[in-house]
């Protein structure tokens, strides 16, 4: 059946290739969600008292950031709900306890009133402390609620102040709670220390570090992250593995995601019918600092322990994933009289990374872990090596054509012989 | 599940009845590929131009077509496309660093991920390499093992489906994170013909979640949720039953008739044989 419509789409495809002159298979790509609710995007401004600085193009890194969030506001797209929030905007003073606690929403997310936001926006001046840590808190309660997809943007041109909570930390614990939030991190002419701490945030939920020198390379930038919110984007499914198959959750088809501690094994069942095929991928994060040789093994294993099939991957370096994944088909049943209802074979499916802490980096929660569990139908067996058992190439033909040849000259000779034989009788 | 692929390649096989006339196999298969690529390639004013940053959110690409990304020192960029049977994909991509504002050189890598996430080994081609401090361009490349129709679950071989492409810096000085770069990713593939054509062929592409999208798209092709991956090729997935082995084959045959006749007309020799009187002599 959908082989059938397969080859219906091919051949449109074909044709309104061949009559518009351009490749179809994009359109296929919908842009629009329809069960989904809208994508939330918080921008975390930093109102420091730095951002006074005048080091961008002339002008201070306050007036860059109120020219790049006016350019932005206008180009949000309509379906995106877009926040603001500002960290260190309202208390001047010493005092460190109050300072730290500075973290304001300044236009809560929602349905974007541009005019409105800007307004709001244009009301700004550097004030105080970087409280990083606590506005990410804040950002990831603002951006509660819904499955669509959550981005925080954090702008800031300092690293945080208020030690002892590490924003690094934060970020890790927000990704861990599973709501699938990214956050995004863009330094204002950063230095070191802060890049490292900013990029640390932003490898922890997966996000991405840009450093920014200069007011359209900001614009540019958050631009991009608001669109890419609003790109569809699957969520996947959370699930928690155990440390044996027996109680292991039995997983269909789908996207889901688990948290995978050091040295911790994750198993899962699936089942699996008689001509069917399991694909399992796997992929591990590092969302922090890691050792620098890793790998990950998974194993497609009856619930009698014997191993059917794995998967393995290994790798050095920097990396934000390692990933592999397996192949099991399971073969028709031979005696498929219709009698016996084919039963679903339990396939217990086990992970294992290696990955090892950096030192002081904490261990709980674990590494994000990222499976797809595909069942489709089994592929038929090949019986030969080549297509069908089909020959090719030149050997072929001068065989052929020689073993043609000798055919044809014995058969002449055995008939000449005959009619001979036949003659003398 | 032969005979479904048959009806799916009745299309392939009309293309390959006239390819055949041309005789001979290395031309008959590139003919049935060849139908609109460089149709394509000229196109590229709906290009992408950005990249994913996972291997959920991977910016789909086409292949003979130019993707670009702007991203930062650091990020990871991803992009995916589609490569079928007896392909021999090549990536190739180029990073364009910022011209000044660097302290140290880094090292730019590119790695080929299969649609079961597995890493594909790279046969030729820089996969690796250091730009110098002052270097404007990278351009790394990776040339794919021939993707096969089948293989067997416990082998690595690259088979026909999504295949994921990763770039990103291995190492990069601290104070250098995060500056712009931009770059360009292109996948061009080169057909192999029968040379590659195994036997078998998967019942569905290594396509991640076409189980899912497979279920609930079978009364439309307007497909309104977010899927893993929703590219083909430009002519639909093979269905792995055509190849120009059968030319080579059904062409052995033909000669080895023909040698045939030639050895027994041989042994017969020209005319009547001489102690054959004529007939009315």
């Amino acid at each position: 059946m959908i082989t059938r419509q397969r080859l219906a789409a091919g051949v449109c495809a074909l044709l309104a290739a061949l009559t518009a002159g351009i490749a179809v298979p994009s359109a296929a790509v919908a842009d629009e969600t329809a069960d989904k609710d809208a994508p939330k995007v918080d921008l975390v401004l930093d109102v420091s008292g730095s951002m006074r600085t005048r080091d961008i193009d002339g002008g201070t890194r306050m007036a860059a950031a109120k020219q790049a969030f006016n350019e932005v506001l206008d180009a949000t797209p309509e379906e995106v709900q877009l926040g603001i929030r500002t960290l260190g905007a309202d208390y001047p003073g010493d005092d460190r306890k109050t300072g730290c606690k500075d973290t304001a929403q300044l236009y809560p997310v929602g349905p974007l009133d541009r005019t409105e936001a800007k307004t709001a926006v244009a009301t700004l001046s550097p004030t105080g402390w970087t409280p990083i840590g606590p506005a990410l808190l804040k950002a990831a309660d603002d951006l509660e609620g819904g499955n669509g997809t959550k981005r925080i943007v954090l702008i800031s041109d300092g690293e945080d102040t208020c030690a002892p909570l590490d924003p690094c930390e934060v970020a890790r614990e927000i990704a861990a709670k599973g709501i699938g939030l990214t956050i995004d991190t863009l330094g204002l002419v950063p230095n070191a220390k802060m890049r490292v701490q900013l990029s640390c945030i932003a490898e922890a939920t997966g996000g991405t570090y840009t450093s920014v020198e200069h007011t359209d390379e900001l614009t540019d930038r958050v631009n991009q992250l608001v669109d890419r919110a609003a790109d569809p984007v699957v969520v996947p499914q959370a699930v928690e593995g155990t440390d044996a198959c027996a109680k292991a959750p039995t997983l269909d088809s789908g996207l889901y995601t688990d948290r995978e501690e050091f040295g911790q094994a994750r198993w899962y069942r699936v089942d699996v019918l008689p001509g069917q095929e399991l694909r399992a991928s796997v992929s591990v994060a590092a969302d922090r600092g890691v050792g620098p040789s890793y790998g990950l093994l998974v194993r497609a294993v009856t619930v009698h322990g014997r191993e059917i099939v794995r998967g393995e991957a290994a790798g050095t370096g920097r990396t934000d994933v390692i990933s592999t994944g397996l192949r099991y088909p399971k073969a028709e049943l031979d005696d498929a009289d219709g009698e016996v209802k084919p039963a679903a074979e339990t396939v217990c499916v086990e992970v294992t990374q290696s990955f090892s802490p950096a030192d002081g980096v904490r261990t709980t929660p674990g590494l994000p872990l990222e499976m797809t569990i595909d069942i489709v139908d089994a592929p038929d067996d090949a019986s030969d090596v080549a297509a069908f058992g089909l020959g090719r190439g030149w050997w072929l033909l001068g065989v052929l054509v020689l073993t043609g040849f000798l055919a044809g000259l014995i058969w002449g000779w055995v008939s000449r012989w005959r009619i001979a034989i036949w003659r003398t009788n | 599940m032969r005979i479904t692929s048959v009806l799916r390649t009745a299309r392939a096989a009309a293309l390959a009845m006239t390819a055949g006339l041309v005789l001979l196999g290395g031309a008959a298969s590139p003919a049935v590929a060849d139908s609109s690529p460089s149709a394509v390639s000229s196109e590229d004013g709906d290009a992408p131009t950005q990249a994913g940053t996972s291997f959920r959110t991977a910016t789909e690409i086409e292949q003979g077509r130019k993707a670009t990304a702007n991203g930062s020192a650091g990020d990871y960029m991803y992009w995916s496309f589609p490569a079928d049977a007896e392909q021999r994909p090549t990536v190739t991509a180029t990073v364009q660093l910022p011209e000044s504002t660097r302290s140290a050189s880094s090292t730019w890598q590119l790695d080929v991920y299969d649609g079961l996430r597995r890493r594909q080994a790279c046969q030729y081609g820089a996969q690796t390499r250091t730009a110098a401090q002052d270097a404007d361009l990278v351009t790394l490349t990776c040339v794919l093992r021939t993707v096969r129709a089948w293989s067997e679950p416990w082998a690595n071989d690259p088979l026909p489906g999504t295949y994921y492409v990763r770039l990103t810096t291995t190492e990069l000085a601290t104070a250098d994170l995060g500056v712009p770069v931009s770059a360009m990713v292109r996948v061009d593939s080169k057909d192999m013909g029968g040379a590659a054509a195994v036997d078998g062929s998967l019942a569905e592409p290594l396509v991640p979640g076409i189980a899912v999208t497979g279920a609930e798209n079978t009364d439309s092709d307007e497909d309104s949720t977010a899927v893993l991956s929703s590219l083909e090729p430009e002519d639909g997935w093979s269905s792995g039953w055509w190849s120009s082995r059968w030319v080579w084959t059904a062409a052995g045959g033909v000669l080895a008739a023909l040698a045939g006749v030639a050895g027994y007309a041989l042994t017969r020799g020209s005319g009547r044989p001489s102690r054959v009187p004529p007939p009315g002599a």
